[in-house]
């Protein structure tokens, strides 16, 4: 990887150490040990299944239906889902999950009976792939973390992955493992501090979804989907 | 645009913002909204008052080391291949985007909602070099189609507009037929701004937040408008103030919780997306291209002062939701586009006194602001240093103006005397109506029309703030 180019950068940096009387610092500035961490207090010790029952509540005030269901019958609730969406046309992220899951074969009978246009995402398609995701009906990803207390899924996205799937289909779908679920956002960002430090780089775009677009711009009065997707739907995995 | 937003004198856009009758009825709806949303996420944390402790240190912190942080920041984005421009004034920042601009021979750019872009005036700057600039935000989007009618809010920028006037703004200029229903109107500007995002070869956007450990940025939204703008165009640039940054992610998990709930009290808002630098190689969507720009635009001026703590804003608007005299005299009145308490303290400090020395006066000093912030910035405290500052310079001017400056301060920043400054009006502003500001009521008597400013008898703000309704203030 080429480095990119920083201008201007001592000049403006030895001016903020002036202002702040003292010598530019360019290490051994330590993070404080924070007096108080309130964070840690949300849904402490709750299991799994406390954790479900909480995300599951707090989708109701995020305009998002939520279907849980056994592994065994997973692809009965995915048809049904793709048919509440409105059918017609699928993107999906190439995504191993989804064979583990038999989601694939779930996808197939779907091109097959259905008559619905099923794409998966293919990084040597290039540009043909966002072409095929602005036009979709429905866009579907799995959760790489999710999150308790925002009925948040948090997804990381790289060549397979492609950010599109969830945002330009006109609905979208994300499939819930209950493993997935954490309490809020502190632990999803731990996550992502450590690979920080870990991995050097990061995704280029990690996404914490809840819900449909949205917007109160006009008088306050909420609007659901704006540029984003309309319409929502999460399915939870409850014995995975 | 710039950080100025009217020509107009200080009292001639008050007399004006309290006769807007349909305004003041929109602002007071939406801070009663706005107010009770925040409260009823907050509270239910049970720890409000730790979460604001914490906001505040980690604000304290990074500042205190601000140098540290934004070159920790630059290193990490530019080991990634982002490009990084430190800008000191609005001219250089302005010089480097349109440069970025010209190079990708760009002529159509998408914007996603960004208040430090209006600050330095980046439009006006893009449009003379020949470019289409489409804001994407919906609020933003309707002030641009309305001839660029200035923003009076910081998180909604037409909160003063009705749905008719909007329905009316798209009818004219874009030839829309449907109802003035909010959802109507949003599909609207879904299908209208859909083709924007996909012909625009750049992406602009703010910052809410940039975490210097990895090297992102990070967007705060409900729209989905900003991951269209860092979706589908080739080249993305990020306008961030210098102030915006976070030592790493587990920080800005509490500055993001902090920001959702005390902007539009939801718990985290749709989408919060995370960027580091251009997409990865083998990667389809997302940009080649990616530059920041790191804006100072006069905020070093405020470091080691003791305004100091201004910069830990994080732009949540929360002290302008139960500010009452925003709520009478609305976003225009403060000619700025940072209104409210937050727009009282921070503009003089960027914009210096000449033009604003009136917006620290703009306050009863109920303190409802400073209780508000999530980032415990002492607000009313700040008013009152820059009213300090204000009388000292204004030895220096002329006779009359000191003393309209005092009539007016002194009713305002005085809850005992409020009453009898409004009743013995003559003594007071004699001085200054014979002194030459000519036109227009006096300010105190301006001051008195703001029916219902909390009792001078000392009363709590949040009492008055609870008790507004029954005294008949909903009108
Ligand atoms: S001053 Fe505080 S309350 Fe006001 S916008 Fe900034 S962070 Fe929010």
């Amino acid at each position: 990887m080429t480095k990119g180019t920083v201008q201007n950068k001592d000049k403006f940096l030895n001016k903020i150490a002036k202002r702040l009387g003292r010598e530019r610092r360019n290490s051994g500035v330590k993070l404080p040990e924070w007096a108080k961490l309130p964070q840690y207090e949300v849904f402490k010790d709750f299991s799994q299944d406390e954790l479900m029952e909480q995300f599951i509540n707090h989708c109701k005030n995020i305009h998002t239906s939520v279907k849980v269901t056994k592994k065994e019958s997973l692809k009965e609730t995915f048809h049904e889902a793709i048919s509440d969406l409105g059918g017609k046309s699928i993107v999906y992220w190439n995504d191993d999950r989804f064979r583990y899951y038999g989601l694939t074969d779930a996808l197939y009978e779907a091109r097959a009976h259905h008559n619905i246009d099923v794409h998966c995402w293919n990084p040597q398609l290039g540009e043909e792939n966002v072409k095929v995701a602005e036009k979709a009906n429905i866009g579907i990803t799995f959760a790489d973390i999710s999150l308790a207390e925002s009925g948040t899924v948090v997804l990381f996205s790289n060549a397979d992955k492609g950010r599109s799937v969830s945002l330009l289909p006109r609905t979208y779908l994300a499939i819930i493992p209950k493993s997935t679920l954490v309490p809020r956002m502190t632990q999803a960002t731990e996550k992502i501090h450590k690979m920080a430090s870990d991995l050097g780089r990061m995704p280029s775009c990690i996404n914490f979804i809840s819900g449909p677009s949205n917007s109160a711009d006009i008088e306050l009065r909420l609007v659901v989907g704006v540029h984003g997707p309309v319409q929502a739907i999460y399915i939870v995995i409850e014995d995975e | 645009m710039g950080i100025k937003t009217s020509n107009e004198k200080f009292f001639d856009r008050v007399e004006k913002g309290i006769n807007d009758s349909f305004m003041r009825k929109a602002v007071v709806e939406a801070q009663g909204r706005l107010e009770g949303r925040k409260t009823q996420t907050t509270e239910e944390l049970g720890n409000w008052e730790d979460w604001r402790d914490l906001a505040e240190e980690i604000r304290q912190h990074t500042l205190e080391n601000l140098d540290y942080y934004l070159e920790q920041f630059v290193e990490n984005v530019s080991n990634q291949g982002g490009h990084v421009f430190f800008a000191e004034t609005a001219e250089e920042a302005n010089e480097y985007i349109t440069s970025v601009v010209k190079d990708k021979k760009a002529k159509n750019i998408i914007k996603s909602k960004s208040m430090v872009t209006e600050e330095i005036g980046m439009n006006g700057a893009l449009e003379e070099i020949g470019c289409n600039v489409v804001e994407s935000d919906l609020g933003e989007w309707i002030l641009q189609l309305d001839d660029h009618d200035p923003p009076s809010h910081i998180v909604v920028p037409a909160l003063h507009k009705n749905k008719e006037q909007i329905r009316d703004t798209f009818k004219v200029k874009r030839q829309y037929d449907k109802s003035s229903d909010p959802t109507e109107l949003a599909l609207f500007a879904r299908e209208q701004l859909r083709k924007d995002f996909l012909a625009a070869e750049v992406g602009i956007t703010g910052c809410n937040f940039a975490v210097a450990e990895s090297g992102s940025i990070t967007l705060v939204t409900n729209e989905g408008n900003a991951r269209m703008s860092t979706t589908l165009p080739k080249t993305q640039i990020t306008v961030m103030g210098m102030e915006r940054i976070v030592p790493t992610w587990k920080e800005l998990d509490i500055l993001v919780s902090m920001l959702c709930r005390s902007a539009v009290g939801q718990k985290l808002t749709s989408y919060i997306t995370g960027l580091t630098a251009a997409k990865e190689e083998g990667d389809v969507d997302g940009p080649e291209e990616f530059h920041v720009v790191i804006i100072d635009n006069g905020r070093s001026k405020i470091l080691g002062t003791k305004f100091q703590s201004t910069l830990q804003c994080i732009r949540c608007a929360a002290c302008i939701n139960v500010c009452p005299v925003y709520r009478h005299v609305g976003g225009h009145s403060y000619g700025s586009i940072y209104p409210g308490p937050i727009g009282a303290v921070l503009t003089p400090l960027l914009e210096g006194y000449d033009d604003y020395k009136e917006l620290p006066y703009a306050s009863t000093l109920c303190a409802a602001c400073t209780e508000a912030c999530p980032v415990k910035i002492p607000l009313h405290e700040l008013l009152i240093e820059h009213r300090k500052d204000i009388v000292e310079e204004a030895g220096k001017t002329s006779f009359a103006e000191k003393l309209a400056m005092k009539g007016y301060a002194f009713a305002m920043s005085n809850p005992g005397v409020y009453r009898i400054g409004s009743k013995a009006a003559p003594s007071v502003i004699g001085p200054i109506a014979k002194g030459g500001e000519g036109k227009g009521p006096g300010p105190v008597k301006l001051w008195t029309q703001i029916r219902d400013l909390p009792e001078p008898t000392g009363e709590s703000f949040r009492k008055w703030f609870e008790g507004r309704d029954k005294k008949g203030d909903k009108s």
